[in-house]
């Protein structure tokens, strides 16, 4: 299964912007972060499929991942 | 005088008369400062029912009893007047260092009456107020003016708060700018001052604001500014980005307004994103007096530069008016700062304007500029000039999205609350932040109970952004606490960190009163009955507590919204009751006798 992974602000430096991942079983977002060397601790925000996730949720193929260091504004 | 906080200086523009004023202790207690005791100036002295641009209506500049102290973001006054755009009690709030400068002169609270006989401008030096003449700059930009006026006054170190031509012609969705690029945008003030002939008030001050309890306020400080600091948005995000990293997160989530609200996801985002801006196009920071968190930008795009643009400017000239180009986006912004006009309004009706053309019913042949075509960003531009000039079927924008759609037989097309233009957030995707937009007592407006916190961004608790349950009580906790920020003269921004007690121990250490944070709420529910009982006399009847029938009817079509609608038909009745008002939204006496307001 391919899920695609966006990551945004300090969380891109030194890593991507947008990546198409295949994964082998669907796995919790959990999962995704250690795949990706992301400390659950740099992640203030996690969006699958535009709704906001925890990170046990289950991927399914196809979701869309959005990643978020705490950032805020207005 | 250590803490102290209660000098008004009143200033008869008609007749020239100049008088000092003390602030009673206990008014000044009751209100706290800033907005709220600026609103209660007005709504004692002025008729609600009052003709925004007549001489009969007051302005009010105010700071807060923080302003210019040593306390964290502590930058922020107040413009209080009746809004010639809501027809409501307008507060707009600016920072930088203009509030502060008033403060160190040694005044509080600034009231104008009256209009001047020519263009005049204010000097207030050390609390001695004189007035000028400012025929050489009536017409003249807001940059021109402020070097203009610095140089005539021979005070290098003065701060300037100025309109541009948009106020001096009257446009209802007019700013005042002061040190350049910082405005107090929104519900046309800029007009109000247009109106009383007044282009500048340039302040220079050496005092400074000492803290009733030094020790104390000194302890404080530091320990807030370690908590602003640790906080991941007030010590990373906001710092690094600025407020435009909301972009990608506002658009991920599918509440992104688009081409005036049609959708909420804006394709090309992420080429127009706080990312992108501090990539392509930051060269520093525009940083407000003593602010820990920094979050002003300062860009450069070709051979324009200035100050901003912020996440709603960067909104309204980009995703509403479907524009991916940054570039054009910071020479739209340099416009505004220039002519004097608020973005969110700007960007809005152009927005509005592009709809109108893409259903057949504004022509062609009427558009005497570039075409009125979303995507276009020279369009934005140089409808963003002619707006500020006044210029052609510019004049007529100027007026604001929903006059100039009215003018065309279709304000529903205007995306307002009360007429004033809404804020970059699909309140279809958002229960909470729809109910606040709906009620906000300044019309159309984010920063009037920033629901986002909680709905977004999960501060002080991440609440479900679809679900209405609870959604009532925290609109109103949110309102009267930025009630209550907004009247100590601090930046809302520090709310991601500081919290309620940290406010009531700011302002007991600097005032050296001794209230409690219950005693500090209930001033912010005050405050904001009072602006209710202003706006309800004002003839602004309940039933303009609603959203554009778009925002209401249309569910979203994609996105993380996709299906969705505001429900506001089941959230007002709920909150009137929150409030402790008649189901119709009026105050009830019981709830104005517990607040002692009237």
């Amino acid at each position: 299964m391919q899920v695609e992974v966006r990551l945004f602000a300090a969380l891109r430096e030194g890593r991507f912007g947008t990546q198409r991942l295949e994964l082998a079983v669907p796995c919790p977002v959990r999962d995704l972060l250690q795949l990706l060397s992301i400390c659950e601790g740099e992640v203030f925000l996690c969006l699958v499929n535009g709704q906001h996730s925890k990170l046990d949720r289950k991927l399914a193929d196809g979701d869309v991942v959005s990643l978020f260091p705490a950032v805020g504004g207005g | 005088m250590s803490g102290y906080y209660g000098t008004l200086v009143r200033v008869n523009l008609t007749t020239g008369k100049i008088s000092t004023e003390t602030i009673d202790r206990a008014v000044a207690g009751k209100f706290i400062g800033g907005r709220g005791l600026g609103t209660y100036y007005l709504k004692k002295e002025i008729d609600p029912k009052v003709d925004p641009l007549s001489p009969d209506n007051k302005l009010i500049f105010a700071t807060g009893p923080l302003t210019g102290s040593t306390m964290p973001a502590a930058s922020r006054y107040m413009a209080i007047t009746k809004s010639p755009l809501t027809g409501t009690v307008a507060s707009s709030n600016a920072g930088g260092y203009w509030g502060p400068e008033l403060r160190f002169a040694g005044v509080d609270l600034l009231i104008l009456e009256g209009k001047a006989p020519k263009p005049a401008y204010l000097l207030i030096h050390d609390g001695k107020v004189t007035i000028h003449d400012a025929s050489a700059y009536w017409g003249k930009l807001v940059g021109e003016t402020t070097d203009g006026l610095l140089a005539e006054c021979r005070e290098p170190k003065a701060r300037v708060l100025c309109i541009g031509p948009a106020g001096e012609h009257l446009s209802p969705i007019a700013a005042i700018l002061n040190d350049k690029y910082r405005a107090a945008g929104r519900s046309g003030v800029g007009a109000v001052m247009g109106s009383k002939n007044l282009k500048a008030v340039v302040v220079r001050g050496t005092g400074k604001v000492a803290a009733a309890q030094p020790d104390k306020a000194e302890a404080l400080r530091k320990d807030l500014l370690a908590l602003i600091k640790a906080n991941g948005v007030t010590g990373q995000g906001l710092p690094t980005y600025g407020t435009a990293v909301l972009v990608n997160i506002i658009n991920e989530s599918g509440i992104y307004p688009t081409r005036n609200f049609q959708t909420g996801v804006f394709e090309t985002a992420n080429q127009a994103s706080g990312e992108a801006l501090k990539e392509k196009y930051l060269t520093g920071k525009d940083v407000c007096f003593r602010c820990p968190i920094a979050c002003g930008r300062y860009c450069k795009a070709d051979d324009v530069e200035g100050g901003g643009p912020e996440y709603e400017t960067l909104w309204a000239f980009s995703a509403d008016c479907g524009v991916s180009d940054l570039g054009v986006v910071i020479k739209a912004n340099k416009w505004c700062n220039e002519y004097g006009l608020d973005t969110i309004s700007a960007g809005a009706t152009i927005a509005c304007a592009m709809e109108m053309v893409q259903r057949g019913i504004l022509k062609p042949g009427e558009v005497d500029g570039p075409p009125l075509q979303f995507g276009s960003g020279a369009a934005i531009v140089e409808w963003t000039r002619k707006m500020g000039a006044g210029e052609g079927l510019g004049a007529k924008m100027a007026l604001g999205s929903y006059r100039f759609a009215e003018l065309y037989g279709v304000p529903e097309l205007s995306m307002s609350v009360k007429k004033q233009e809404l804020p970059a957030y699909d309140p279809r995707g958002l229960q909470g932040h729809g109910l606040q937009y709906a009620t906000s007592n300044r019309g159309g407006c984010h920063v009037r109970g920033y629901m986002i916190s909680a709905e977004v961004l999960g501060i002080p608790e991440k609440l479900d952004p679809h679900s209405i349950e609870g959604k009532a009580k925290w609109a109103k906790l949110f309102q009267d606490l930025t009630a209550v920020i907004d009247s100590l003269g601090l930046c809302l921004f520090t709310s991601f960190a500081v919290k309620p007690d940290h406010y009531r121990d700011m302002y007991n250490v600097v005032t050296g009163r001794s209230v409690t944070t219950d005693e500090l709420l209930a001033a912010g529910e005050r405050i904001w009955n009072m602006e209710r009982l202003f706006n309800l006399a004002a003839g602004i009847s309940p039933d303009q507590d609603t959203l554009p029938k778009r925002l209401l009817k249309e569910p979203l079509l994609e996105g993380g919204a996709k299906g969705k609608v505001h429900r506001l038909s089941e959230l007002l009745p709920e909150y009137y009751r929150e409030r402790g008002w008649t189901p119709a939204g009026v105050p009830t006496e019981e709830k104005l006798a517990q607040l002692a307001v009237k």
